[in-house]
């Protein structure tokens, strides 16, 4: 690699990218040039670096200059300004990292502060195309310290004292899977990533995969020794064009580097990776489906057992995991499984990643240790609620998840206090909700979801989903009875009990969860035909205060729905059954008459 | 194809000295150059350039170059500051791409700061006419 003088990190990852971080990239690149700065300044684009919200985000570096909301008109300046004569454009800078007109390390701003990046650790440091970056942060070093000083045992003893648990929802000790796996009887064994990731509003596993995919292989390599397989596979979904690209370079690169494939360095171990594009399915990121899927067929869930580890992938004992599971694989062979047991609560150890989403200011993936509470996420991470709201739940865990109300906000996060809350860990997505969300319309969005995504094989979740879903539509839509709430809760129960697969048995988490938390908005939906958010449509009345109308008449005129009707000069009024709540009267009339009520 | 953990060491130590200015505050010597207009008008961005060139060619890892903007002192350009940690910082003046191999091996390699070429020096010698 030559000297370069100057590095400018553009961020390739997501959220940057939709923000248009391609042709901010593409625009450095050509001023660069046309400045003849070509040989002096190397232009990187890397994953995300977590601060979503500010994006697209560039870093300059020796001087760490950290730019937010960047925009393609910007690059010229930060090249002739920055890169050319050395005046940071302070104009760009993120507002928190500049102190006293110094620029703050980006560990000192607030939104990293209470962060411990281990599976997050090269996302946005480094060039993700490059292997000689991660080789540079000790890149495969936990590989060749496990082919050369370690028994496939010890590796398996190392991972179970680490007390990592699978980040991919359920928390199942990483370890004991690996020990299972390894004693299975056969010859031929897989490693499989389980990268498929259908929750709504998580990209956790995505951004990994984006900004670090050769931890992700290194990791199953290791894998593969201590389980002795020679073959992993990688099941991604197609959406994630980019994640996958950046895989197949990185498998390529590492195949290049002898890596991957025979012999690796030199100590007679094989392995080697390949790519399986999922077609986005959510019950295809369940094991069994998973499995099904990569061997050509339709991703239906199996009953287990038998469990994957014994017989998987074309009847073969197989280990499966998660992208952040193995992520955190390098680290702990590293720096030691009672380093990592230090981190993180009595039985969660570790970190977690979180995307962090929804009603809060600074979204953005985060990682933070197994135990920080629900306040510090939303408040010292997330910079808090924006508009002045107030904080009303956090949903986590996604469909197969619930909400954590204002309440429990000091509640330390990890796998156990999480499922006593009535929701659970899930893959990772945070969304954090303030006072205009309607907690019934919530629990219907994930119940939408899930019944689109139903595999349809069994009828608890097939037809019991959907019934669940009327009866949630009759209630916002202000229709719902007393008894529908119990029906509600009874067809909850049973389908929990009876459903095949993890994808039904979690279905009604939304809806139960809100109802032990949120009953009285269910109820005044049921009762008294309100919806205390103000978020259902149907519920909303639309009203003309008697005091304030002039009666000029000018709201009447322009109804589209001629619902409103009266006498010049005395107060109009609007029949509540033909109103379709657009909303334009309200704009309409000069004296600020109508209103919404809740 | 690395073939040994030697050789897979070999590359880490290699790209790490290429990414370890990316850390930030660093422990290393910083060079910072004087490029407002004043400066690049007075030559200063062969004398960066240089700075680079020579600091790449010696392999000194520790040493990052940083640009700044006008430093305030234009007739004395170009101006180049040398910052090491605990130690005070050395302002160079009027600089050449030739002052700037004498500063790179005597200051930057050997620690020894070239007094001729600094402002201080300078003064000092106007003092005492
Ligand atoms: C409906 C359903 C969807 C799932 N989706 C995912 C997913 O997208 N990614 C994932 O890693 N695990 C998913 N899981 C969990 C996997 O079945 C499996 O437990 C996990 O990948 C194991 O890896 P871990 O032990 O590292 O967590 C899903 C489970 C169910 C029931
Ligand atoms: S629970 Fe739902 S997703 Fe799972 S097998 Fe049954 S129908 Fe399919
Ligand atoms: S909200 Fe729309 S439909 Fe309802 S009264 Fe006003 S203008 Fe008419
Ligand atoms: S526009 Fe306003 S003031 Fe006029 S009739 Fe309608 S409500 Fe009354
Ligand atoms: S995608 Fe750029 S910071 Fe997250
Ligand atoms: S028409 Fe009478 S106030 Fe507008």
């Amino acid at each position: 690699m030559p000297l370069y003088r100057a590095h400018v990190l553009v961020c390739g990852g997501t959220g940057c990218t939709s923000g248009g971080s391609d042709k901010i990239y593409d625009a450095f690149l050509k001023e660069i040039e046309a400045q003849n700065l070509k040989d002096e300044i190397q232009v990187i684009r890397t994953g995300c670096f977590g601060l979503c919200a500010e994006g697209p985000i560039v870093i300059v570096y020796p001087e760490g200059a950290f730019y937010s909301k960047v925009a393609d008109s910007d690059v010229k300046e930060i090249v002739e300004e920055h890169l050319l004569k050395g005046r940071i454009v302070k104009r760009l800078l993120y507002k928190e990292s500049i102190e006293e007109g110094q620029i703050k390390s980006l560990n000192e701003v607030k939104f990293y502060k209470k962060q411990m990046r281990i599976a997050l650790r090269n996302c946005g440091v480094i060039n993700p195309e490059n292997i000689e970056e991660y080789i540079a942060y000790d890149g495969y070093k936990a590989l060749a310290k496990v082919l050369t000083e370690m028994t496939p045992e010890q590796v398996i003893d190392w991972v179970k004292r680490s007390g990592l648990r699978g980040r991919g929802g359920g928390g199942f000790p990483t370890g004991l899977k690996w020990e299972f796996a390894a004693k299975a009887p056969g010859d031929v064994k897989y490693v499989v990533c389980n990268a498929d990731e259908g929750d709504p509003g998580a990209y956790m596993d995505r951004s990994i995969l984006e900004g670090d995919p050769h931890s992700v292989i290194e990791a199953m390599a290791i894998a593969g020794y201590a389980i002795g397989s020679k073959q992993g596979y990688v099941y991604v979904r197609a959406e994630y064009p980019l994640a996958v690209k950046r895989l197949e370079i990185a498998i390529e690169q590492a195949r290049q580097y002898g890596l991957l494939g025979k012999n690796i360095l030199g100590t007679g171990f094989e392995f080697d990776i390949e790519i399986r594009l999922g077609a986005g399915a959510f019950v295809c990121g369940e094991e069994t489906a998973l499995m099904t899927s990569i061997e050509g067929h339709r991703g239906e869930p199996r009953p287990r057992p038998p469990f994957p580890a014994v017989k998987g992938l074309w009847g073969k004992p197989t280990l499966l995991n998660n992208v952040e599971t193995y992520a955190n694989i390098p680290v702990i062979i590293l720096k030691g499984p009672e380093w990592f047991a230090s981190i993180g609560t009595e039985k969660s150890k570790g970190t977690k990643v979180f995307a962090l989403v929804g009603k809060v200011n600074n979204t953005g993936l985060i990682e933070v240790p197994m135990g920080t509470t629900v306040r510090e996420i939303v408040e010292d991470i997330g910079g808090g609620i924006p508009g002045g709201k107030k904080f009303k739940a956090v949903q986590t865990g996604g469909p197969s998840g619930g909400c954590i109300p204002a309440s429990l906000m000091d509640t330390p996060i990890d796998f156990d206090s999480l499922t006593a809350l009535g929701t659970m860990m899930g893959s990772g997505g945070m969304i954090v909700m303030d006072e205009d969300t309607c907690m019934v319309d919530i629990a219907k969005f994930f119940l939408e979801f899930t019944v689109d995504e139903s595999c349809g094989k069994c009828p608890p979740c097939r037809i019991g989903t959907r019934r669940m879903l009327e009866i949630l539509q009759k209630i916002t839509s202000g229709n719902g009875t007393e008894e529908d709430l119990e029906k509600l809760e009874e067809l909850a129960y049973s389908i929990k009990d009876s459903a095949l697969c993890g994808l039904g048995q979690t279905a009604p988490n939304p809806v139960l969860s809100t109802l032990r938390y949120f009953r009285d908005e269910y109820e005044a939906h049921v009762k008294e035909k309100r919806c205390p958010a103000g978020a259902c449509k149907a519920l909303l009345r639309i009203v003309i205060d008697k005091d304030l109308c002039k009666g000029c008449g000018i709201c009447a005129k322009n109804c589209p729905a001629n619902a409103i009707t009266g006498q010049i000069k005395k107060p109009f009024e609007i029949d509540q059954s033909k109103c379709i709540k657009c909303g334009v009267c309200i704009e309409k009339c000069p004296f600020k008459a109508i209103s919404k009520k809740a | 194809m690395i073939k040994s953990i030697q050789e897979l060491e070999e590359i880490r130590k290699k790209a790490l000295e290429e990414l370890e200015f990316r850390k930030q505050h660093g422990e290393g010597i910083r060079v910072v150059v004087g490029m407002a207009t004043c400066g690049i008008a007075a030559g200063a961005r062969p004398v960066m350039l240089k700075f680079v060139e020579e600091i790449q060619k010696r392999n000194l890892r520790n040493v990052t170059v940083v640009q700044t903007g006008c430093i305030g002192l234009c007739k004395y350009e170009p101006i180049v500051e040398v910052y090491e940690p605990n130690k005070e910082k050395v302002t160079y003046v009027k600089m050449t791409p030739e002052k700037v191999l004498k500063v790179v091996a005597e200051h930057l390699v050997n620690g020894k700061p070239v007094y001729e070429y600094t402002i201080g020096y300078e003064e000092n010698k106007e003092a005492n006419n």
